[in-house]
């Protein structure tokens, strides 16, 4: 076998863990074997010691409440200025698309695009994923359990570059701060941007990806 | 021993993310392991994992100390000059009274990563040498769940873009701190991906 080659590891009888009585330590992947009449007990790995769920209890509704949350969140985030820049004399107030439109006329068009994406498009994207993934779980969906989830692995690693416009203007107020001849200042967009993002990780964790296998009836033919 | 016997031998696993149940399929060396049904990562398979992190975590720390000691960008107009470190946005942050964001980009971009590195070599050093430091369970549990707050490859895209923002304004340096930090990102990043944590777990059994 070559370096670097995939390996699957074969099964000829698909069984799902919690249907042998058993459930996987999230922190160390230790089976670990569960008593059916002791779900409502806190179960901790023998191994490492982590708490153990079979699966996340209430998995769906913390996510819901988190994604709402952060919809929320997202408007003042995008409406309010992000910074304010004062220089001799004058002040502007950038909210985020005001600074994406300036790096565009600036010609920098392509820093303007990197902005755009993480800080307006990464964050609607993955709240919409989420929703969808959300949704096709509580219909009991049949449809295409491997691309979904392939959508829930995107959401996992997509939310963290939405920080980006956030140490843009950690960097800005640091480097920019010679009084009045030129100063910037973070403004209350930034808070709720980042409590965005926080959500956003947080209802990604809380997401269970096993409930969307849970409701497969029969393997998928790949 | 006839492949049936062999697949018996090897041990159960349960994917993390569809939960199902399969063996352990025996690997080569750098050989990414994928769950049958969902194509999850399992784990991978890495020669000589344990002294790679600790050479790699020991780099990335001496990188760590000089990324923030030292000088990150400087900013010249005119006869005006600043000069900041990794330290001095958190700084701006909290002095503006917003804590959650100073403690937030305080985690990200310099407590996360060191704590990190600290884990890593508190847990490997002694493992190496057969030892078991003191808790090193929640130790090592407290590091793979460390790994999803450590930002720095994002923090380097905002410094660029930060840097291409602020050209047309003034003079931008960055300073030997910068270059530290872009090598951090990989080290760190190289670290904790030499980790196979099937190898530290059945360790950690056979030590107790």
């Amino acid at each position: 076998m070559s370096p670097g080659a995939e390996t699957r590891s074969d099964s000829s009888q698909p069984e799902s863990a919690l249907e042998a009585s058993l459930t996987a330590c999230h922190t160390c992947h230790q089976l670990v074997r569960i008593d059916q009449n002791h779900q409502q007990q806190k179960l901790s790995c023998p191994r490492c010691g982590s708490a153990i769920h079979p699966r996340i209890h209430n998995s769906l509704l913390i996510t819901w409440m988190l994604v709402g949350l952060a919809l929320v969140f997202y408007i003042p985030a995008n409406l309010l200025p992000m910074t304010r820049v004062v220089g001799l004399g004058q002040t502007q107030e950038d909210t985020i698309m005001s600074g994406v439109i300036y790096f565009i006329q600036s010609g920098s068009w392509y820093i303007g695009l990197v902005i755009f994406i993480a800080s307006v498009f990464v964050p609607l994207l993955k709240l919409t994923l989420l929703m969808y993934l959300l949704v096709s779980v509580q219909r009991k969906s049949q449809w295409r359990p491997r691309e979904r989830a392939r959508i829930y692995r995107i959401t996992e690693f997509i939310g963290r570059w939405s920080m980006v416009d956030i140490y843009v203007v950690t960097i800005l107020i640091a480097l920019v701060n010679l009084g009045t001849l030129a100063n910037i200042d973070s403004g209350p967009a930034a808070m709720y941007f980042a409590t965005v993002v926080v959500l956003t990780i947080f209802a990604a964790k809380s997401f269970d990806p096993r409930l969307i296998w849970d409701n497969i009836k029969q393997e998928p033919t790949q | 021993m006839d492949a049936t016997h062999q697949l018996a031998a090897q041990p159960l696993i349960a994917c993390h993310e569809c939960d199902l149940l399969q063996r352990e399929p025996a690997t080569a060396d750098h050989c990414n392991v994928k769950c049958s049904r969902c194509g999850a990562a399992l784990f991978r398979n890495v020669p000589n994992g344990i002294n790679r992190t600790i050479a790699l975590s020991l780099a990335g720390l001496i990188l760590f100390i000089v990324a923030n000691v030292f000088p990150f960008l400087s900013f010249e107009i005119g006869s005006q000059f600043t000069q900041t470190t990794l330290f001095t946005g958190v700084r701006e942050f909290y002095s503006q009274g917003i804590w959650l964001l100073a403690l937030l980009v305080f985690i990200t971009s310099i407590l996360a990563p060191l704590l990190q590195l600290l884990l890593m070599l508190y847990i490997f050093i002694p493992l190496k040498f057969g030892r078991l430091a003191r808790q090193t369970r929640p130790a090592f549990r407290l590091l793979q769940h460390i790994r999803d707050w450590n930002m720095i490859e994002v923090f380097m895209i905002g410094i660029l873009v930060a840097l291409v923002k602020l050209t047309k304004m003034a003079a931008i340096v960055p300073g030997i701190a910068m270059w530290s930090f872009v090598a951090l990102i990989f080290l760190v990043t190289g670290a904790h991906s030499s980790i196979d944590g099937r190898v530290v777990w059945r360790r950690l059994e056979r030590a107790q």
